[in-house]
């Protein structure tokens, strides 16, 4: 299932009154299938992106389309993961993957056969029982990310599920996030500050530029591996996206 | 579990020390029992206030009345609190007026409801419900307010009901600060019962409080004081131990 901006833009009223701008005119279409980062400075409206498309507010102006289908409110067709995973402290970790099931109809045995199949996906047999503050920050991102998958929605939205972890947790996390998704062939948009992570795994990378945010470059990845970002982190023409992106983000003048 | 054994020996061994002086300071000094009946002269008194005040009755009127009053108080709170958290324009428009009842002092109200209601047990049971009901009130409204929006946002995204998020986010978050505001209502509570029942009534243990006042007969007031306090130590540690088995997936501090 495809997603497309059409000239999507957002303003927020102020509480001085005024209007703010989040994004402006933003243009872009994720194919089915098809992996998609967006890199920006903070504050360039990545979230606010990330929002409408999961259908929890509107454009102001524009059309945000899933399967060329408009988004009015929240859908089944979406699922969004944090950098905080919102695991329910209170529920242990399979019926928190339940969650989303419990709101769409699927019989109790039904919704434990999914959940118990996303556990083994995500690499957490046996942690079912536990509860969240028993597990490790990338063991909760995983569950975080079996309940996603439980719903089995069209596309998964990611807003930097990785940035609140330790290095190494981040690489192999990334890796396991890159075969699952890749194996169930979802489409994905994966909302990012850290430009090599964009490089490790995607097929294209939206550069969005200072607020108001709009799309300044599309740049498309053409690197094998896509589904393990720890062999593609070998490649040499890592460094020269990098360094694209760097360039296009205008970091340099910034840090003189 | 040294450790353990450690602070309990102390612990008794300070009471024992506690008792011990009690015992045998206010003779040594001279105060007259009118004024500090010794340990033996209340434990004397406790034997005769059993055998001829009917205390077990006293006790059990007490009891019940604090537990009444506590249910009653913190189920409205609760409700109060959480109908208001869930409406921000009610809770702004009624934040003042709550407000200001919580600081008035309740116990003042006893003599008013004795008025309006009699010599009977339903000022002492209003009393306690008031004054129950605003620490859980303020602290289910105050958990409401802060309820993560991300968690909210997560459950609007898997289409759950208004009445969905309520039953499956907001009401588990603020469980925490329920138990909380309930284990201080639960010490509110038997000051609450023991004001109406000093206040009017014949009963109870706040009754014995004014009627041994009346007599000089201080070994009975000591007595009433410490029968009421345990009542008060068993209601809030049957709530710790709820809360311990409510509150299990919160990570504690000592293994």
């Amino acid at each position: 299932m495809a997603l497309e901006f059409r000239s999507v833009s957002k303003r927020f009223p102020t509480n001085a009154g005024e209007e703010l701008t989040a994004v402006q005119d933003v243009n872009f279409r994720v194919e089915e299938g098809e992996f998609v980062s967006a890199v920006g400075p903070s504050g360039c409206g990545k979230s606010t992106i990330l929002s409408m498309t999961a259908g929890l507010y509107q454009p102001t102006e524009g059309e945000v389309l899933v399967s060329d289908e408009p988004v009015t409110g929240p859908n089944t067709h979406v699922g969004f993961m944090l950098q905080k995973d919102l695991l329910l402290p209170w529920r242990n970790i399979i019926s928190n993957i339940e969650f989303g099931l419990e709101s769409r109809g699927v019989g109790k045995d039904a919704r434990r056969e999914r959940a118990m199949k996303e556990l083994k996906h995500c690499h957490l047999e046996g942690f079912d029982q536990q509860y969240p503050y028993q597990l490790s920050g990338g063991m909760r991102q995983r569950a975080a990310l079996a309940r996603t998958l439980a719903i089995d929605p069209e596309i998964i939205l990611l807003d930097e599920p990785f940035s609140a972890l330790d290095a190494q947790t981040k690489l192999l996390l990334q890796n396991s996030f890159a075969k699952t998704i890749a194996e169930a062939g979802k489409t994905t948009l994966l909302i990012t500050h850290d430009l090599a992570e964009a490089v490790l795994m995607s097929d294209r990378i939206l550069v969005l530029s200072e607020r108001p945010g709009t799309v300044i470059a599309d740049i498309k990845v053409d690197l094998p591996h896509r589904d393990e970002p720890i062999k593609r982190r070998t490649l040499p023409e890592v460094a020269d996206y990098a360094a694209q992106l760097f360039k296009l983000l205008k970091l340099e003048e910034k840090a003189a | 579990m040294a450790q353990r054994h450690m602070t309990t020996i102390v612990s008794l061994t300070l009471l024992a020390l506690v008792l011990l002086a009690w015992e045998i300071l206010p003779p040594a000094l001279e105060v007259p029992r009118f004024i500090i009946p010794t340990l033996s002269d209340c434990l004397v008194e406790f034997q005769r206030m059993w055998a001829f005040e009917g205390l077990w009755a006293h006790i059990v009127s007490t009891a019940l009345y604090t537990v009444l009053g506590f249910a009653i108080g913190s189920l409205l709170g609760a409700v109060l609190g959480y109908l208001l958290g869930m409406s921000a324009f009610w809770e702004k428009v009624l934040s003042p007026y709550i407000l200001a009842l919580q600081i008035a002092p309740k116990v003042a109200f006893a003599p008013l409801f004795i008025m309006w209601f009699g010599y009977n047990s339903i000022p002492k049971l209003l009393v306690t419900v008031l004054i129950v009901f605003f620490p859980v009130l303020v602290n289910v409204l105050q958990a409401m307010r802060t309820v993560d929006r991300d968690l909210i946002n997560l459950a609007r995204a898997y289409n759950l009901s208004r009445f969905g998020i309520f039953w499956k986010i907001e009401m588990p978050s603020t469980v925490p600060n329920l138990m909380a505001g309930l284990r201080i209502a639960s010490t509110l509570a038997v000051i609450g019962v023991t004001v109406g029942e000093l206040v009017g009534g014949n009963t109870g243990l706040g009754f014995l409080i004014s009627y041994g006042g009346g007599q000089a007969n201080a070994a009975m007031v000591f007595n009433a004081i410490i029968l009421l306090t345990v009542i008060g130590f068993v209601l809030y540690s049957a709530l710790v131990r709820i809360e311990e088995r409510v509150l299990h997936y919160l990570p504690k501090a000592h293994g």
